[in-house]
């Protein structure tokens, strides 16, 4: 599904990534782990096309990202609150990413039930604002933003920061339920080794831009990680 | 400490993106600094002489303290609309061990080593020169020096008090332009003589200099004001204290007719009514209706014809170039969702182009009324409407693509009083001024007619090659793309 070749990302003399090679098949759930500065964020910019590669380039389906548009309609991301629109409500917000990938409102409030339980009565029919939820809130509306209208590609970087224990319990729960038909290619980053091991079938764990792991995740993962980040 | 404090703004200015890109405005914003310096200079020296020579038998420093009361209120207004208190970002500060009252004192300081402030003294002090000269009193002469510079700085804080009590209002210039016209009227109709009120209290201060303390104690007071003022809002609550605006929805159904570009269509829609600064530009453009006002009954512009297409091109392209010069900043804050959601660029620069045109028609409808004032005046709304359309907006939509600065629509109203300042009305004057050019040549050696019809024809040459320019304004967006995600991501 995304395929990069010789992609390297560099700001004046210093490289903040450099992957000679990476491949991720369709339906996978990737996940990718690193300290500050690894690179993570660089990594999904650049495959979001918000920033241009140094050298190389990537392909989601095909598609280089760079040089056509063809990829936006299957593929959803949630980086940061600059993916929110402060000024409307959730509600209208998500109406508004149904309607840019063909749901009328009948399928978006359809689609919404199913995250009843993460919402916990404070998103919806609150008739507030996005700028006026608070941060946790404001990361669960972006998170189920990008997961409407069916995705391909779904990229979301450090999706359980700032949410509480619950509702990552329950997001996990969400994303293992949405991988196991395979439909979707999840691409998570995450400080949280934890939740990552848990969530991702693979892991790859990033270095000052470099890979240095490519795991295939199994019960042994935790404590794979676990070492190498304690060193 | 202080120094400390001015080596911090002295990057936040230098390190903003903003500055980087704008430096021929900035230039132009010195060589105006300097022409006002010099008009200034010209009054200082030339107003004794034109005084002396035109009422030989009156004082002239009598007949300026008479003048006074116009001065200050002139001053007052033009410091609402274009001076800023001084921002430093506070937050970070406040928990870090500096004094609250250093910080106060230091923002209230900088305000007073305002350009505003130094201005007047490039006519005051040559003034006062020539006085000497003219064997006026030594104590005199320092003393009205003095008291002018007094008055200036009274004025200074004065603004800053009426700014931040209106600065909460929806129409925050409705206050300031109500106090002035309410003076002006008292004034105007001698119900309360505030100018001889005034010119008496200079004269009388001048001939007595201990009375000086009188005016110093009214500045500490005003000062003190604005110091308890701001030592309020320097807690972080009372800026983020929840003013939690019940969301109103409505679905806008009516935007569905414009096919694909609705979505974008409602949200700029949203967009406009829901924060506070976007929403000026549309208190303004209903103040600026009424501009026509001011010129198509008034005699003396009787055989100005092009100033008419002046104000013709303000009144169809009012929203236009408020709006119009601040795309696409106006969505700096979610930019990044923009660029990788399944929007095409093309749609999205097409719906802020189909809203232009629309303030453009609907400005154009409402304001038939002027009809009254004869078919010519029609006629040139029509003829600039169409210019506006197929002009104005591909150059503002252009020169959008230079946008660099980020607009912080969810911004509190706590010290971000006006929002915008000089530099938006300079780039103005080009969108405004053009048309008049364009207009006066053949007016000049044809007719009336044949000058509408160059901007006519100017302007349906721009409606017809749409998709061209478009196309190509496309490009340059596309082009620009990564730099603008990247400047939008700075807080100022």
């Amino acid at each position: 599904m995304i395929k990069t070749t010789e992609l390297s990302k560099k700001y004046g003399e210093e490289t903040v990534l450099n992957i000679e090679s990476l491949e991720i098949p369709k339906g996978q759930s990737f996940g990718l782990v690193g300290n500050n500065g690894a690179g993570k964020t660089t990594f999904f910019n650049l495959l979001l096309d918000l920033i241009l590669p140094t050298t190389g380039y990537i392909t989601n389906n095909e598609i280089r990202v760079n040089t056509s548009e063809e990829w936006k309609p299957f593929t959803a991301a949630f980086i940061d609150e600059s993916f929110l629109i402060g000024y409307l409500t959730p509600e209208e917000y998500f109406y508004l990413i149904g309607e840019l990938r063909g749901m009328n409102k009948a399928d978006v409030d359809k689609f919404l039930l199913q995250f009843k339980e993460i919402f916990n009565d404070e998103i919806i029919g609150k008739k507030k604002y996005l700028r006026d939820l608070s941060k946790g809130n404001q990361k669960k509306a972006g998170i189920v933003g990008a997961l409407i209208g069916d995705p391909e590609v779904v990229v979301l970087d450090e999706p359980f920061a700032n949410l509480d224990p619950t509702t990552q319990i329950r997001l996990k729960k969400i994303l293992k339920t949405l991988t196991e038909d395979k439909a979707v290619t999840f691409l998570i980053s995450s400080h949280d080794l934890n939740h990552v091991t848990e969530v991702c079938e693979r892991i790859v764990v990033l270095e000052k831009g470099d890979i240095i792991k490519d795991i295939v995740t199994s019960t042994e993962t935790l404590k794979e990680l676990e070492s190498h980040f304690s060193v | 400490m202080i120094s400390r404090f001015l080596s911090l703004e002295w990057k936040q200015f230098f390190r903003s993106s903003y500055w980087q890109k704008s430096i021929a405005l900035n230039i132009l914003m010195v060589f105006l600094a300097l022409y006002f310096i010099l008009v200034f200079l010209g009054i200082g020296f030339g107003l004794y002489p034109i005084l002396k020579d035109k009422f030989p038998e009156s004082d002239p420093l009598i007949i300026v303290n008479g003048f006074l009361f116009y001065w200050f209120l002139a001053d007052l207004m033009l410091r609402f609309f274009f001076q800023k208190l001084p921002v430093m970002h506070i937050k970070p500060l406040l928990i870090l061990p500096v004094k609250r009252y250093k910080i106060l004192h230091y923002i209230l300081g900088k305000s007073a080593i305002s350009f505003f402030n130094f201005l007047p003294l490039f006519a005051v002090i040559p003034f006062g020169i020539i006085l000497l000269s003219k064997d006026y009193s030594v104590s005199m002469t320092i003393t009205w020096m003095l008291l002018m510079f007094i008055f200036t700085l009274i004025i200074n804080f004065l603004n800053f008090i009426i700014e931040s009590k209106s600065a909460d209002t929806e129409l925050s210039f409705l206050p300031i332009i109500l106090l002035s016209s309410g003076l002006f009227t008292l004034n105007y109709f001698d119900l309360l003589s505030i100018s001889s009120l005034l010119s008496n209290t200079m004269n009388t201060i001048t001939s007595n200099p201990i009375l000086i303390l009188i005016p110093i104690a009214l500045l500490g007071v005003f000062y003190f004001i604005n110091f308890s003022i701001l030592k309020k809002k320097l807690y972080v609550d009372s800026s983020l204290k929840a003013r939690t605006q019940v969301a109103a929805s409505t679905d806008m159904a009516w935007t569905r007719r414009f096919g694909d570009i609705a979505p974008f269509l409602q949200l700029d829609l949203k967009l406009l009514w829901r924060n506070k600064r976007p929403r000026s530009t549309i208190f303004i453009m209903i103040i600026a209706l009424f501009y026509g006002l001011i010129f198509y009954p008034n005699p003396t512009y009787k055989d100005m014809i092009p100033m008419f297409i002046f104000v013709g091109v303000f009144i169809t392209g009012i929203f236009m170039i408020n709006f119009g010069q601040f795309i696409p900043a106006w969505d700096s804050g979610y930019y990044k969702l923009l660029m990788s959601q399944n929007i095409k660029y093309k749609e999205y620069l097409n719906s802020k182009f189909t809203l232009m045109i629309i303030s453009s028609i609907a400005l154009f409808i409402i304001s038939i009324p002027y009809i009254y004032f004869g078919w010519k005046i029609l006629a040139i709304h029509f003829a600039t409407m169409i210019y506006n359309i197929g002009v104005n907006s591909y150059i503002l939509l252009y020169g959008g693509s230079f946008n660099r600065k980020k607009i912080n629509l969810s911004q509190r109203a706590v010290f971000n009083y006006q929002g915008t300042g000089a530099v938006q009305w300079i780039i103005g004057f080009p969108l405004l001024l053009f048309p008049v050019l364009i207009f006066y040549l053949p007016y000049k050696f044809i007719s009336f007619e044949a000058g509408l019809a160059t901007l006519s024809i100017l302007g349906g040459a721009g409606i017809m090659f749409h998709q061209k320019l478009m196309n190509f304004i496309c490009k340059r967006y596309l082009k620009s793309k990564y730099e603008m995600i990247s400047a939008f991501e700075q807080e100022n």
